[in-house]
């Protein structure tokens, strides 16, 4: 788990005392003090989530509204994603850019009535609220939500539980949100989230979060999930984890999230970068993420070397441990170009000794998403 | 009667004749969470004391091993790197790392027996 080693005082979530009566080991992240863990451990919190359904505090996270009648049409100018042509009740993920196409952060951006509804990297939201207020027109009020609390609910049995608090949740569409009563509390629910299950986030006031998160978890079918496990179930599904695999130094296109330019912004540009990014989509990248699957059992963790079979440094693991679902270590990385065919043999140089390892398609684990 | 002692590092030691077992106290099992990977040195290989002999890799990270003593490593415990969730289960017996054939008993000197480390370990928090 990667820990921010920032000494000012940790806050904490309108979850905190749920998590300390359960068992949570709380560690450091992104200024907050979060769980880890709780007493089952990472593996069996993770197993759960893919068997049954894990519930998440993901408070921590950034969560704002664009007020505005252009708010859409008004962020495009710093994101590839195509917004504008966003249905009301739809979300998209969508990337931050800088100018020469890096990335500044990853985001959930929903279509709402009165502009869009966003949801940012903790580590990121000081610096994506300050660049959206210095960016965006005058008319677009950036507006964070205080004290507010987001939960996520993954799993297969996720839709299920959720129904019983909330009929006719599990009708929503996969990447949709909407306003529910869940067992009796106004909440903004999206199908979506960070473990390539079928899943909702729910956002709710603070106070009423902790009521919320207990009535889940008195369902037989939820147990809580920590940090540790939200990384091994979003590592085997493929996904990128903000200062890891993706950052200011890396585009969209080397990070293999080509997909998310819109149609027409790649004909019409007009976000920051788009000259590099869309050279890079005509050329192709440099460098590429790719999935890596170690032949032996050691973990090649972030920062390992990777090294071609004459020894020459290629890349970089980015994110890397052991896939509780897959059985087996597994990573992420960049690696140049030449070398991202799935099955290229590479080594991973791991307490100094090159370890046979090959690219992997990406995801590790098929995602299950809700398909209507 | 066996002679049994920890390291401030929390490896235990056992001392059977002029061989020693050593592994991870149930205090190193519980902070790391569910072990997914050992790394043992080869029979024959010479580990020293307060110096890497193995590894161990949780679900979050990987942790040095360090030899509490000095000595030949005389034998592994293949057992943990085939299932490595044994060093939970069962740290202080059937999750032991290797045997070491003692080099210079007066190194068992400086370690702590077990009412020290039980109360080591209260220390900590």
């Amino acid at each position: 788990m990667p820990l921010s080693a920032d000494p000012a005082p940790l806050r904490r979530t309108p979850l905190h005392a749920v998590h300390i009566a359960r068992g949570a080991r709380m560690v450091p992240f992104a200024g907050y003090e979060m769980p880890v863990q709780y007493a089952a451990g990472i593996l069996a919190e993770h197993l759960h989530t893919r068997a049954q359904a894990g519930l998440f505090d993901v408070s921590h996270m950034g969560q704002a509204t664009l007020r505005g009648a252009d708010a859409a049409r008004a962020l495009e100018a710093l994101v590839p994603g195509d917004l504008d042509g966003l249905g009301l009740g739809r979300t998209r993920y969508t990337l931050l850019l800088n100018e020469t196409g890096g990335i500044l952060d990853d985001l959930m951006a929903t279509r709402t009535a009165d502009g869009l509804s966003l949801v940012v990297n903790a580590s990121r939201k000081e610096a994506d609220f300050a660049h959206l207020r210095e960016r965006l027109p005058r008319g677009i009020a950036v507006e964070p939500l205080i004290d507010w609390a987001l939960l996520a609910l993954q799993g297969p049995l996720a839709a299920t539980v959720l129904a019983r608090h909330a009929p006719g949740i599990d009708r929503l569409a996969f990447m949709a949100a909407t306003e529910a009563s869940v067992a009796g509390t106004r909440c903004w629910v999206t199908r979506s989230g960070y473990t390539g299950e079928d899943g909702f986030e729910i956002s709710l006031a603070a106070d009423a979060a902790p009521a919320l998160a207990e009535a889940l978890l008195a369902e037989p079918e939820v147990a809580p999930v920590g940090l540790g496990a939200r990384d091994t179930l979003r590592l085997e599904a493929g996904l990128c984890l903000y200062g890891h695999d993706i950052d200011e130094g890396t585009t969209p296109v080397e990070a293999g999230l080509s997909w998310t330019i819109g149609k027409r912004r790649r004909s019409e540009g007009g976000f920051p970068g788009a000259d590099a990014v869309l050279r890079q989509l005509s050329d192709g990248p440099r460098r590429k993420r790719v999935g890596i699957r170690p032949d032996g059992r050691a973990p090649a963790r972030e920062g390992t070397d990777i090294v071609d079979d004459s020894g020459r440094s290629v890349g970089r693991v980015t994110s890397g441990g052991f896939g509780p679902t897959v059985g087996a270590p597994i990573a992420m990385g960049y690696v140049r170009a030449e070398q991202a065919r799935q099955g290229e043999p590479l080594s991973l140089v791991v307490r100094g000794v090159a370890r046979p390892a090959r690219v992997a398609p990406l995801p590790f684990v098929p995602h299950r998403y809700h398909r209507a | 009667m066996s002679t049994l002692r920890f390291t401030e590092d929390h490896e235990w030691v056992r001392l059977d004749g002029d061989v020693v077992a050593i592994g991870i106290t149930d205090y190193a099992q519980s902070q790391l969470g569910d072990v997914v990977y050992v790394e043992l040195p080869e029979p024959g290989r010479r580990v020293e004391k307060g110096k890497e002999a193995a590894v161990v890799e949780s679900a979050k990270a990987a942790s040095e091993v360090y030899a509490p003593v000095s000595g030949e490593v005389i034998e592994t415990n293949q057992a943990i790197v085939e299932e490595p969730a044994r060093v939970n289960a069962d740290p202080m017996g059937e999750g032991w790392f290797m045997k070491v054939r003692l080099a210079d008993a007066a190194e068992l000197e400086g370690l702590m027996d077990e009412a020290a480390y039980t109360s080591f370990v209260a220390g900590l928090g």
